[in-house]
Protein backbone atom coordinates (compact mmCIF):
# COMPACT_ATOMS: atom_id res chain seq x y z
CA UNK A 1 0.00 0.00 0.00
CA UNK A 2 0.94 3.41 -1.01
CA UNK A 3 -1.10 5.63 0.68
CA UNK A 4 -0.76 7.29 3.58
CA UNK A 5 -2.12 6.15 7.38
CA UNK A 6 -3.84 9.11 9.61
CA UNK A 7 -1.41 11.83 10.21
CA UNK A 8 -3.10 12.37 13.51
CA UNK A 9 -2.12 8.75 14.97
CA UNK A 10 1.19 8.80 13.14
CA UNK A 11 1.63 12.10 14.95
CA UNK A 12 0.84 10.14 18.59
CA UNK A 13 3.87 9.63 20.34
CA UNK A 14 4.00 6.03 21.58
CA UNK A 15 4.32 5.62 25.65
CA UNK A 16 7.55 6.19 27.13
CA UNK A 17 6.68 3.57 29.31
CA UNK A 18 6.66 1.49 26.24
CA UNK A 19 10.16 2.07 25.36
CA UNK A 20 11.49 0.90 28.69
CA UNK A 21 9.01 -2.19 28.67
CA UNK A 22 11.17 -3.26 25.56
CA UNK A 23 14.91 -2.23 27.89
CA UNK A 24 13.50 -4.54 30.35
CA UNK A 25 11.90 -7.51 28.74
CA UNK A 26 15.57 -8.55 27.72
CA UNK A 27 17.02 -8.58 31.54
CA UNK A 28 16.54 -11.39 33.56
CA UNK A 29 16.34 -11.34 37.08
CA UNK A 30 14.83 -8.01 37.23
CA UNK A 31 12.91 -6.59 40.16
CA UNK A 32 10.18 -4.85 39.27
CA UNK A 33 8.57 -1.42 40.91
CA UNK A 34 6.97 -0.37 37.32
CA UNK A 35 3.15 -2.16 37.13
CA UNK A 36 0.26 0.07 37.68
CA UNK A 37 -1.51 -2.61 38.91
CA UNK A 38 -2.29 -4.54 42.32
CA UNK A 39 -0.06 -7.50 43.51
CA UNK A 40 -3.16 -8.89 44.84
CA UNK A 41 -5.40 -11.62 43.30
CA UNK A 42 -8.79 -10.57 43.08
CA UNK A 43 -10.62 -11.88 46.51
CA UNK A 44 -11.81 -15.39 45.67
CA UNK A 45 -15.65 -14.78 46.21
CA UNK A 46 -15.42 -12.51 42.96
CA UNK A 47 -13.64 -14.90 40.51
CA UNK A 48 -16.24 -17.86 42.05
CA UNK A 49 -19.15 -14.87 40.91
CA UNK A 50 -17.08 -15.32 37.26
CA UNK A 51 -16.91 -18.65 37.39
CA UNK A 52 -20.35 -19.03 38.44
CA UNK A 53 -21.67 -16.64 35.69
CA UNK A 54 -19.67 -18.55 32.90
CA UNK A 55 -21.65 -21.76 34.07
CA UNK A 56 -24.96 -19.97 34.19
CA UNK A 57 -24.35 -19.53 30.83
CA UNK A 58 -24.27 -15.50 31.35
CA UNK A 59 -22.28 -15.16 28.18
CA UNK A 60 -24.63 -12.75 26.11
CA UNK A 61 -24.38 -9.11 25.70
CA UNK A 62 -25.50 -7.20 28.27
CA UNK A 63 -27.88 -3.66 28.01
CA UNK A 64 -25.27 -1.14 26.18
CA UNK A 65 -25.15 0.61 29.41
CA UNK A 66 -24.46 -2.54 31.66
CA UNK A 67 -26.20 -4.79 33.69
CA UNK A 68 -28.99 -3.32 35.33
CA UNK A 69 -28.28 -4.64 38.88
CA UNK A 70 -24.53 -3.64 38.10
CA UNK A 71 -25.71 0.31 37.48
CA UNK A 72 -27.93 -0.12 40.86
CA UNK A 73 -24.65 -1.34 42.77
CA UNK A 74 -22.55 1.79 41.55
CA UNK A 75 -25.44 3.87 42.61
CA UNK A 76 -25.83 2.83 45.77
CA UNK A 77 -21.79 2.83 46.18
CA UNK A 78 -21.24 6.70 44.89
CA UNK A 79 -24.66 7.57 47.20
CA UNK A 80 -22.69 5.67 50.41
CA UNK A 81 -19.39 6.71 50.06
CA UNK A 82 -19.57 10.42 48.13
CA UNK A 83 -23.07 11.14 49.23
CA UNK A 84 -23.94 11.99 45.38
CA UNK A 85 -27.12 10.09 44.06
CA UNK A 86 -26.75 9.12 40.21
CA UNK A 87 -29.82 7.89 38.34
CA UNK A 88 -28.82 4.12 37.76
CA UNK A 89 -30.79 4.19 34.71
CA UNK A 90 -30.06 7.47 32.85
CA UNK A 91 -26.78 8.52 34.73
CA UNK A 92 -24.18 5.79 34.97
CA UNK A 93 -22.71 3.47 32.12
CA UNK A 94 -20.75 1.00 32.90
CA UNK A 95 -17.30 0.77 30.35
CA UNK A 96 -14.21 -1.76 29.63
CA UNK A 97 -12.12 -0.55 32.21
CA UNK A 98 -12.03 3.46 33.56
CA UNK A 99 -9.73 3.91 30.15
CA UNK A 100 -12.89 3.51 28.11
CA UNK A 101 -14.61 5.85 29.60
CA UNK A 102 -11.76 8.37 29.82
CA UNK A 103 -11.79 8.42 26.03
CA UNK A 104 -15.44 8.25 25.38
CA UNK A 105 -15.92 10.93 27.83
CA UNK A 106 -13.48 13.58 26.42
CA UNK A 107 -15.03 12.62 22.68
CA UNK A 108 -18.39 13.39 24.26
CA UNK A 109 -17.50 16.47 25.80
CA UNK A 110 -15.33 18.69 22.76
CA UNK A 111 -15.22 20.13 19.72
CA UNK A 112 -12.14 21.10 17.35
CA UNK A 113 -9.83 23.25 18.40
CA UNK A 114 -11.42 22.95 22.12
CA UNK A 115 -8.81 22.80 25.12
CA UNK A 116 -8.75 20.30 27.63
CA UNK A 117 -6.88 21.30 30.85
CA UNK A 118 -4.47 18.17 31.83
CA UNK A 119 -2.72 18.10 35.04
CA UNK A 120 0.99 16.62 34.62
CA UNK A 121 2.76 14.29 35.87
CA UNK A 122 -0.47 12.06 35.14
CA UNK A 123 -1.66 8.85 33.68
CA UNK A 124 -0.35 8.75 29.99
CA UNK A 125 -3.46 8.41 28.52
CA UNK A 126 -5.40 12.20 28.41
CA UNK A 127 -3.47 13.35 26.05
CA UNK A 128 -3.86 11.41 23.73
CA UNK A 129 -7.32 10.80 23.93
CA UNK A 130 -7.89 14.51 23.79
CA UNK A 131 -5.78 14.77 20.89
CA UNK A 132 -7.69 12.14 19.25
CA UNK A 133 -11.14 13.83 19.59
CA UNK A 134 -9.38 16.53 17.70
CA UNK A 135 -8.88 19.12 21.11
CA UNK A 136 -5.96 20.70 22.25
CA UNK A 137 -3.94 19.69 25.35
CA UNK A 138 -3.21 22.66 27.58
CA UNK A 139 -0.82 21.06 30.09
CA UNK A 140 -0.58 22.22 33.25
CA UNK A 141 2.82 21.39 35.29
CA UNK A 142 2.31 20.62 38.78
CA UNK A 143 4.56 21.39 41.09
CA UNK A 144 6.54 19.15 43.58
CA UNK A 145 6.20 22.23 46.62
CA UNK A 146 2.45 21.71 45.93
CA UNK A 147 2.99 18.01 46.93
CA UNK A 148 1.49 17.55 42.98
CA UNK A 149 -1.84 18.99 44.14
CA UNK A 150 -3.45 21.15 41.37
CA UNK A 151 -4.14 24.93 42.93
CA UNK A 152 -6.66 27.42 41.89
CA UNK A 153 -3.64 29.12 41.26
CA UNK A 154 -2.74 26.85 38.46
CA UNK A 155 -5.63 26.54 37.02
CA UNK A 156 -7.24 30.06 36.47
CA UNK A 157 -3.44 30.73 34.83
CA UNK A 158 -4.19 27.84 32.27
CA UNK A 159 -7.98 28.97 31.41
CA UNK A 160 -9.17 30.73 28.19
CA UNK A 161 -12.00 31.55 26.58
CA UNK A 162 -11.92 28.22 24.52
CA UNK A 163 -11.57 25.72 27.50
CA UNK A 164 -14.00 23.24 27.63
CA UNK A 165 -12.69 20.20 30.21
CA UNK A 166 -10.40 20.33 32.78
CA UNK A 167 -8.99 16.51 33.99
CA UNK A 168 -8.68 16.24 37.46
CA UNK A 169 -6.94 12.75 37.65
CA UNK A 170 -6.40 12.37 41.67
CA UNK A 171 -5.49 10.17 43.73
CA UNK A 172 -2.80 10.52 41.64
CA UNK A 173 -0.71 8.02 38.95
CA UNK A 174 2.54 8.65 39.25
CA UNK A 175 2.84 11.08 41.91
CA UNK A 176 0.49 9.32 44.90
CA UNK A 177 -0.78 12.68 45.29
CA UNK A 178 -4.18 13.09 46.54
CA UNK A 179 -6.68 16.11 46.82
CA UNK A 180 -8.63 16.92 49.87
CA UNK A 181 -11.71 18.83 50.18
CA UNK A 182 -10.08 22.27 50.97
CA UNK A 183 -7.90 21.68 48.14
CA UNK A 184 -11.03 20.94 45.75
CA UNK A 185 -13.25 23.20 46.95
CA UNK A 186 -10.64 26.04 46.23
CA UNK A 187 -10.68 24.97 42.42
CA UNK A 188 -14.34 24.35 41.93
CA UNK A 189 -14.95 28.05 42.11
CA UNK A 190 -12.38 28.26 39.40
CA UNK A 191 -14.17 25.74 37.35
CA UNK A 192 -17.98 26.79 38.08
CA UNK A 193 -16.64 30.66 37.34
CA UNK A 194 -15.67 29.83 33.85
CA UNK A 195 -18.10 27.49 33.02
CA UNK A 196 -15.98 24.31 32.72
CA UNK A 197 -16.62 20.39 32.69
CA UNK A 198 -14.29 18.17 34.83
CA UNK A 199 -13.57 14.53 34.81
CA UNK A 200 -12.51 13.53 37.52
CA UNK A 201 -10.68 10.09 37.33
CA UNK A 202 -10.66 8.84 40.49
CA UNK A 203 -9.45 4.93 40.09
CA UNK A 204 -7.71 4.57 42.69
CA UNK A 205 -10.54 6.36 45.45
CA UNK A 206 -10.50 3.42 47.44
CA UNK A 207 -6.88 3.91 47.87
CA UNK A 208 -6.27 6.93 50.59
CA UNK A 209 -3.99 6.74 53.56
CA UNK A 210 -5.27 9.54 55.73
CA UNK A 211 -8.89 9.69 55.87
CA UNK A 212 -11.58 9.03 52.40
CA UNK A 213 -11.40 10.10 49.51
CA UNK A 214 -13.67 13.11 48.50
CA UNK A 215 -14.85 13.18 44.78
CA UNK A 216 -15.34 16.93 43.75
CA UNK A 217 -18.34 16.08 42.21
CA UNK A 218 -19.67 15.63 45.93
CA UNK A 219 -19.65 19.64 45.73
CA UNK A 220 -22.00 22.23 45.60
CA UNK A 221 -22.59 22.63 41.46
CA UNK A 222 -20.08 20.43 40.34
CA UNK A 223 -22.23 17.38 39.86
CA UNK A 224 -23.69 19.20 36.68
CA UNK A 225 -20.80 19.43 35.30
CA UNK A 226 -18.90 16.28 36.13
CA UNK A 227 -18.11 12.89 34.63
CA UNK A 228 -17.05 11.08 37.42
CA UNK A 229 -14.49 7.67 36.81
CA UNK A 230 -14.52 4.79 38.48
CA UNK A 231 -13.87 1.36 38.28
CA UNK A 232 -12.97 -1.70 39.49
CA UNK A 233 -9.08 -2.31 39.39
CA UNK A 234 -7.50 -0.94 41.40
CA UNK A 235 -10.13 -1.22 44.48
CA UNK A 236 -11.11 -4.64 44.34
CA UNK A 237 -7.62 -5.95 42.01
CA UNK A 238 -9.39 -6.54 38.84
CA UNK A 239 -7.10 -5.10 36.12
CA UNK A 240 -7.77 -7.99 33.53
CA UNK A 241 -11.79 -7.98 33.87
CA UNK A 242 -11.28 -5.03 32.28
CA UNK A 243 -13.86 -3.00 33.89
CA UNK A 244 -14.93 0.80 34.86
CA UNK A 245 -17.55 2.97 35.15
CA UNK A 246 -18.66 6.65 34.56
CA UNK A 247 -21.12 8.83 36.21
CA UNK A 248 -22.49 11.93 34.64
CA UNK A 249 -25.63 14.16 34.04
CA UNK A 250 -27.50 12.29 31.78
CA UNK A 251 -27.11 14.76 28.50
CA UNK A 252 -23.69 13.71 28.60
CA UNK A 253 -24.25 9.98 29.68
CA UNK A 254 -26.47 10.11 26.34
CA UNK A 255 -23.76 11.24 24.35
CA UNK A 256 -21.21 8.48 25.86
CA UNK A 257 -23.90 5.91 25.26
CA UNK A 258 -24.14 6.72 21.55
CA UNK A 259 -19.89 6.15 21.13
CA UNK A 260 -19.80 2.94 23.48
CA UNK A 261 -22.78 2.10 21.66
CA UNK A 262 -20.90 1.98 18.29
CA UNK A 263 -17.52 1.02 19.81
CA UNK A 264 -18.29 -1.34 21.95
CA UNK A 265 -21.46 -2.79 22.28
CA UNK A 266 -20.80 -3.49 26.01
CA UNK A 267 -18.79 -4.31 28.54
CA UNK A 268 -17.48 -7.86 29.19
CA UNK A 269 -20.37 -9.69 31.16
CA UNK A 270 -18.69 -11.93 32.85
CA UNK A 271 -16.54 -9.60 34.49
CA UNK A 272 -19.96 -7.39 35.31
CA UNK A 273 -21.37 -9.99 37.04
CA UNK A 274 -18.57 -10.58 39.32
CA UNK A 275 -18.49 -6.88 39.61
CA UNK A 276 -21.91 -6.74 41.34
CA UNK A 277 -20.10 -9.58 44.12
CA UNK A 278 -17.52 -6.93 44.65
CA UNK A 279 -19.21 -3.86 44.96
CA UNK A 280 -21.74 -5.69 46.96
CA UNK A 281 -19.57 -8.05 49.25
CA UNK A 282 -15.95 -6.13 48.51
CA UNK A 283 -15.81 -3.70 51.09
CA UNK A 284 -13.55 -6.12 53.50
CA UNK A 285 -11.00 -7.56 50.87
CA UNK A 286 -10.66 -3.28 49.87
CA UNK A 287 -10.10 -2.72 53.41
CA UNK A 288 -7.24 -5.72 53.86
CA UNK A 289 -5.72 -4.33 50.78
CA UNK A 290 -5.73 -0.98 52.33
CA UNK A 291 -4.12 -1.79 54.78
CA UNK A 292 -1.17 -4.21 53.09
CA UNK A 293 -0.47 -0.77 50.41
CA UNK A 294 -0.15 1.85 53.58
CA UNK A 295 2.35 -0.49 55.19
CA UNK A 296 4.26 -1.40 51.86
CA UNK A 297 3.94 2.94 51.67
CA UNK A 298 5.60 3.74 55.63
CA UNK A 299 8.13 1.35 54.68
CA UNK A 300 9.48 2.67 51.25
CA UNK A 301 8.67 6.31 52.66
CA UNK A 302 11.23 5.32 55.55
CA UNK A 303 13.85 3.80 52.88
CA UNK A 304 14.62 6.84 51.07
CA UNK A 305 14.53 9.02 54.37
CA UNK A 306 16.95 6.67 55.27
CA UNK A 307 18.93 7.14 51.92
CA UNK A 308 18.78 11.16 52.11
CA UNK A 309 15.86 11.01 49.02
CA UNK A 310 13.91 13.60 48.83
CA UNK A 311 9.67 12.71 49.02
CA UNK A 312 6.70 14.06 49.91
CA UNK A 313 4.86 11.88 51.82
CA UNK A 314 2.21 10.51 49.42
CA UNK A 315 -1.33 9.73 50.31
CA UNK A 316 -3.04 8.21 47.59
CA UNK A 317 -3.02 5.47 44.90
CA UNK A 318 0.47 2.76 45.32
CA UNK A 319 2.90 4.78 44.13
CA UNK A 320 5.63 6.94 45.72
CA UNK A 321 7.81 9.36 43.97
CA UNK A 322 10.78 10.50 45.31
CA UNK A 323 13.21 13.25 43.38
CA UNK A 324 16.55 12.34 41.73
CA UNK A 325 17.73 15.55 40.64
CA UNK A 326 20.58 15.86 42.68
CA UNK A 327 22.59 13.21 40.43
CA UNK A 328 22.37 15.15 37.82
CA UNK A 329 20.47 13.15 35.12
CA UNK A 330 17.84 12.77 33.44
CA UNK A 331 14.54 10.42 34.79
CA UNK A 332 15.03 8.34 31.91
CA UNK A 333 18.90 7.93 32.21
CA UNK A 334 18.42 7.08 35.94
CA UNK A 335 16.10 4.63 35.70
CA UNK A 336 18.17 3.23 32.59
CA UNK A 337 21.63 2.55 34.43
CA UNK A 338 19.68 1.79 38.10
CA UNK A 339 17.71 -1.06 35.55
CA UNK A 340 21.18 -2.13 33.96
CA UNK A 341 23.53 -1.40 37.36
CA UNK A 342 21.05 -3.23 40.24
CA UNK A 343 18.48 -4.90 37.85
CA UNK A 344 15.41 -2.80 39.60
CA UNK A 345 12.92 -1.60 37.24
CA UNK A 346 11.14 1.89 38.12
CA UNK A 347 9.48 3.99 35.36
CA UNK A 348 11.26 7.44 34.68
CA UNK A 349 8.96 10.32 36.33
CA UNK A 350 8.97 12.11 32.65
CA UNK A 351 7.07 9.08 31.12
CA UNK A 352 4.11 10.98 32.89
CA UNK A 353 4.81 14.69 31.51
CA UNK A 354 7.47 17.08 31.39
CA UNK A 355 7.14 17.89 35.03
CA UNK A 356 7.74 14.61 36.24
CA UNK A 357 11.24 14.86 34.70
CA UNK A 358 13.45 14.50 37.71
CA UNK A 359 11.22 11.85 39.79
CA UNK A 360 10.79 7.91 39.65
CA UNK A 361 7.46 6.29 39.78
CA UNK A 362 8.40 3.61 42.24
CA UNK A 363 5.02 1.03 42.67
CA UNK A 364 4.60 -0.31 45.95
CA UNK A 365 2.02 -3.04 44.40
CA UNK A 366 4.31 -5.49 45.83
CA UNK A 367 5.10 -7.72 48.48
CA UNK A 368 7.62 -6.10 51.42
CA UNK A 369 10.16 -8.83 50.38
CA UNK A 370 9.95 -7.68 46.76
CA UNK A 371 10.66 -4.24 48.67
CA UNK A 372 13.08 -4.72 51.14
CA UNK A 373 15.72 -6.20 48.28
CA UNK A 374 14.67 -3.54 45.89
CA UNK A 375 15.41 -0.83 48.32
CA UNK A 376 18.94 -2.81 49.17
CA UNK A 377 19.97 -2.23 45.38
CA UNK A 378 18.59 1.05 45.16
CA UNK A 379 20.23 2.00 48.16
CA UNK A 380 23.48 0.88 46.89
CA UNK A 381 23.10 2.52 43.07
CA UNK A 382 22.38 5.67 44.69
CA UNK A 383 25.44 5.49 47.13
CA UNK A 384 27.54 4.38 44.18
CA UNK A 385 26.37 7.73 42.13
CA UNK A 386 27.06 10.00 45.58
CA UNK A 387 30.64 8.70 45.47
CA UNK B 1 -3.01 0.04 66.53
CA UNK B 2 -3.85 -3.05 68.20
CA UNK B 3 -5.52 -4.88 65.36
CA UNK B 4 -2.84 -3.99 62.73
CA UNK B 5 -0.24 -5.15 65.19
CA UNK B 6 -1.51 -8.65 65.82
CA UNK B 7 -2.01 -8.87 61.84
CA UNK B 8 1.01 -8.34 61.09
CA UNK B 9 2.73 -10.62 63.27
CA UNK B 10 0.46 -12.83 63.36
CA UNK B 11 1.81 -13.77 59.48
CA UNK B 12 5.19 -12.39 60.32
CA UNK B 13 6.30 -13.38 64.42
CA UNK B 14 10.01 -12.50 63.24
CA UNK B 15 9.30 -9.32 62.29
CA UNK B 16 12.09 -6.36 63.90
CA UNK B 17 10.76 -3.90 66.47
CA UNK B 18 11.94 -1.24 64.05
CA UNK B 19 10.33 -2.42 61.22
CA UNK B 20 7.12 -3.46 62.84
CA UNK B 21 6.97 1.05 63.95
CA UNK B 22 7.56 1.35 60.56
CA UNK B 23 4.58 -0.29 59.13
CA UNK B 24 2.64 0.84 61.30
CA UNK B 25 3.98 4.40 61.22
CA UNK B 26 4.44 4.35 65.39
CA UNK B 27 7.35 4.79 67.98
CA UNK B 28 9.50 2.30 68.63
CA UNK B 29 8.73 2.20 72.18
CA UNK B 30 4.90 2.60 71.66
CA UNK B 31 4.99 -0.49 69.68
CA UNK B 32 7.34 -2.20 72.46
CA UNK B 33 5.03 -1.10 75.31
CA UNK B 34 1.97 -2.52 73.19
CA UNK B 35 3.96 -5.65 72.96
CA UNK B 36 4.79 -6.45 76.04
CA UNK B 37 0.98 -5.65 77.25
CA UNK B 38 -0.20 -8.04 75.16
CA UNK B 39 1.85 -10.76 76.04
CA UNK B 40 1.09 -9.86 79.72
CA UNK B 41 -2.64 -10.33 79.28
CA UNK B 42 -2.10 -13.36 77.14
CA UNK B 43 -3.26 -12.85 74.28
CA UNK B 44 -0.07 -13.00 72.54
CA UNK B 45 0.46 -16.82 73.62
CA UNK B 46 3.49 -17.55 71.48
CA UNK B 47 5.51 -17.20 68.63
CA UNK B 48 5.62 -20.37 66.47
CA UNK B 49 6.80 -21.43 63.11
CA UNK B 50 4.52 -22.99 60.67
CA UNK B 51 6.91 -25.78 58.90
CA UNK B 52 5.62 -28.33 56.14
CA UNK B 53 7.00 -31.35 57.64
CA UNK B 54 6.07 -33.10 54.45
CA UNK B 55 8.83 -31.77 52.56
CA UNK B 56 11.20 -32.77 55.50
CA UNK B 57 12.59 -36.70 55.79
CA UNK B 58 11.09 -36.32 59.05
CA UNK B 59 7.72 -39.21 59.47
CA UNK B 60 4.61 -37.13 60.98
CA UNK B 61 1.20 -38.53 61.58
CA UNK B 62 -1.42 -36.32 62.17
CA UNK B 63 -5.02 -37.33 63.34
CA UNK B 64 -7.87 -35.80 64.08
CA UNK B 65 -10.25 -37.68 66.60
CA UNK B 66 -13.70 -36.52 67.27
CA UNK B 67 -14.92 -37.96 71.20
CA UNK B 68 -17.70 -37.74 72.92
CA UNK B 69 -17.62 -37.46 76.35
CA UNK B 70 -20.00 -37.53 79.84
CA UNK B 71 -19.51 -33.85 80.90
CA UNK B 72 -18.73 -34.44 84.79
CA UNK B 73 -21.35 -32.73 87.24
CA UNK B 74 -19.44 -29.11 88.08
CA UNK B 75 -16.93 -29.21 85.85
CA UNK B 76 -18.29 -29.55 82.38
CA UNK B 77 -16.06 -30.65 79.75
CA UNK B 78 -13.03 -28.86 81.43
CA UNK B 79 -11.39 -31.33 83.73
CA UNK B 80 -11.87 -34.27 80.60
CA UNK B 81 -10.42 -31.74 78.27
CA UNK B 82 -7.51 -31.21 80.62
CA UNK B 83 -6.78 -34.43 81.28
CA UNK B 84 -6.58 -34.75 77.34
CA UNK B 85 -5.04 -31.76 76.60
CA UNK B 86 -2.06 -32.21 79.59
CA UNK B 87 -0.35 -35.40 77.33
CA UNK B 88 2.59 -33.30 74.99
CA UNK B 89 1.23 -35.32 71.69
CA UNK B 90 -1.81 -33.55 71.82
CA UNK B 91 -1.39 -30.33 69.86
CA UNK B 92 -4.67 -29.37 69.99
CA UNK B 93 -8.17 -29.88 71.78
CA UNK B 94 -11.50 -27.74 70.84
CA UNK B 95 -14.61 -28.16 72.81
CA UNK B 96 -17.00 -28.30 69.37
CA UNK B 97 -20.62 -28.38 68.67
CA UNK B 98 -22.46 -30.87 66.80
CA UNK B 99 -22.51 -34.51 66.80
CA UNK B 100 -19.58 -34.93 69.05
CA UNK B 101 -18.04 -32.78 71.77
CA UNK B 102 -13.75 -32.82 71.45
CA UNK B 103 -11.99 -32.34 69.10
CA UNK B 104 -8.24 -33.69 69.52
CA UNK B 105 -5.51 -32.75 67.23
CA UNK B 106 -2.96 -35.70 67.81
CA UNK B 107 0.73 -35.66 66.15
CA UNK B 108 2.67 -39.02 66.36
CA UNK B 109 5.64 -40.38 64.45
CA UNK B 110 3.31 -43.16 62.90
CA UNK B 111 -0.23 -44.78 62.97
CA UNK B 112 1.03 -47.06 65.25
CA UNK B 113 1.72 -44.42 67.87
CA UNK B 114 -1.63 -42.84 66.94
CA UNK B 115 -3.48 -46.22 67.57
CA UNK B 116 -1.76 -46.81 70.73
CA UNK B 117 -2.80 -44.12 72.18
CA UNK B 118 -6.41 -43.43 71.06
CA UNK B 119 -6.82 -47.25 72.17
CA UNK B 120 -4.84 -47.21 75.81
CA UNK B 121 -4.99 -43.51 76.84
CA UNK B 122 -8.12 -41.73 75.08
CA UNK B 123 -10.78 -44.81 75.04
CA UNK B 124 -10.09 -45.61 78.78
CA UNK B 125 -10.55 -42.93 80.18
CA UNK B 126 -13.79 -43.27 82.49
CA UNK B 127 -16.05 -40.63 80.84
CA UNK B 128 -15.15 -40.57 76.76
CA UNK B 129 -17.65 -42.10 75.29
CA UNK B 130 -16.80 -43.12 72.01
CA UNK B 131 -13.76 -41.55 69.61
CA UNK B 132 -13.59 -41.24 65.86
CA UNK B 133 -10.20 -41.41 64.23
CA UNK B 134 -9.15 -39.26 61.02
CA UNK B 135 -5.77 -39.07 59.60
CA UNK B 136 -4.36 -36.07 57.63
CA UNK B 137 -3.32 -37.15 54.14
CA UNK B 138 -2.56 -33.84 53.34
CA UNK B 139 -2.45 -30.63 54.08
CA UNK B 140 -3.47 -27.95 51.47
CA UNK B 141 -3.59 -24.73 53.63
CA UNK B 142 -2.57 -24.48 57.21
CA UNK B 143 -3.15 -21.22 59.49
CA UNK B 144 -3.80 -19.30 56.41
CA UNK B 145 -1.14 -20.34 54.64
CA UNK B 146 -1.08 -22.36 50.90
CA UNK B 147 1.60 -25.20 51.32
CA UNK B 148 0.91 -25.85 47.48
CA UNK B 149 3.37 -24.56 45.37
CA UNK B 150 3.62 -20.39 45.35
CA UNK B 151 2.33 -19.10 41.92
CA UNK B 152 4.59 -16.61 40.41
CA UNK B 153 4.16 -12.81 39.67
CA UNK B 154 2.64 -13.21 35.98
CA UNK B 155 1.82 -9.18 35.32
CA UNK B 156 4.09 -7.25 33.10
CA UNK B 157 7.40 -5.97 33.89
CA UNK B 158 6.01 -2.51 33.63
CA UNK B 159 2.37 -0.74 32.78
CA UNK B 160 1.23 2.67 32.91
Amino acid sequence: MTKELSNKVINIKPSGIRKFFDLVSEMKDVISLGVGEPDFDTPWHIRDEGIYAFEKGRTFYTSNSGLKDLRFEISNYINRTQNISYNPDSEILVTVGGSEAIDIGIRALVNNGDEVIIPQPSYVSYEPCAILANAKPVIVNLQAKNQFRLTAEELQKAVTPRTKLLILPFPNNPTGSIMEKDDLEKIAEVIIDNDIYVMSDEIYSELTYNGKHVSIASLPKMKERTILINGFSKSYAMTGWRLGYACAPKEIVKQMLKIHQFAIMCAPTTSQYAAVEAIKNGDDDVAQMRQAYNQRRRFLINAFKEMNLPCFEPFGAFYVFPCIKEFGMTSEEFATKLLQEEKVAAIPGSAFGESGEGYLRISYAYSLDNLKSAMIRLNNYVNRLRK
Amino acid sequence: MREELLSIIEKNSRIGLNELAVLLGQKEEDVLKELETLEKDGIICGYNTLIDWEKTSIEKVTALIEVRVTPQRGQGFDKIAERIYNYPEVKAVYLISGGFDLLVILEEKSLREIANFVSDKLSTLESVLSTGTHFILKKYKDYGTILAKKHEDEREIVSP
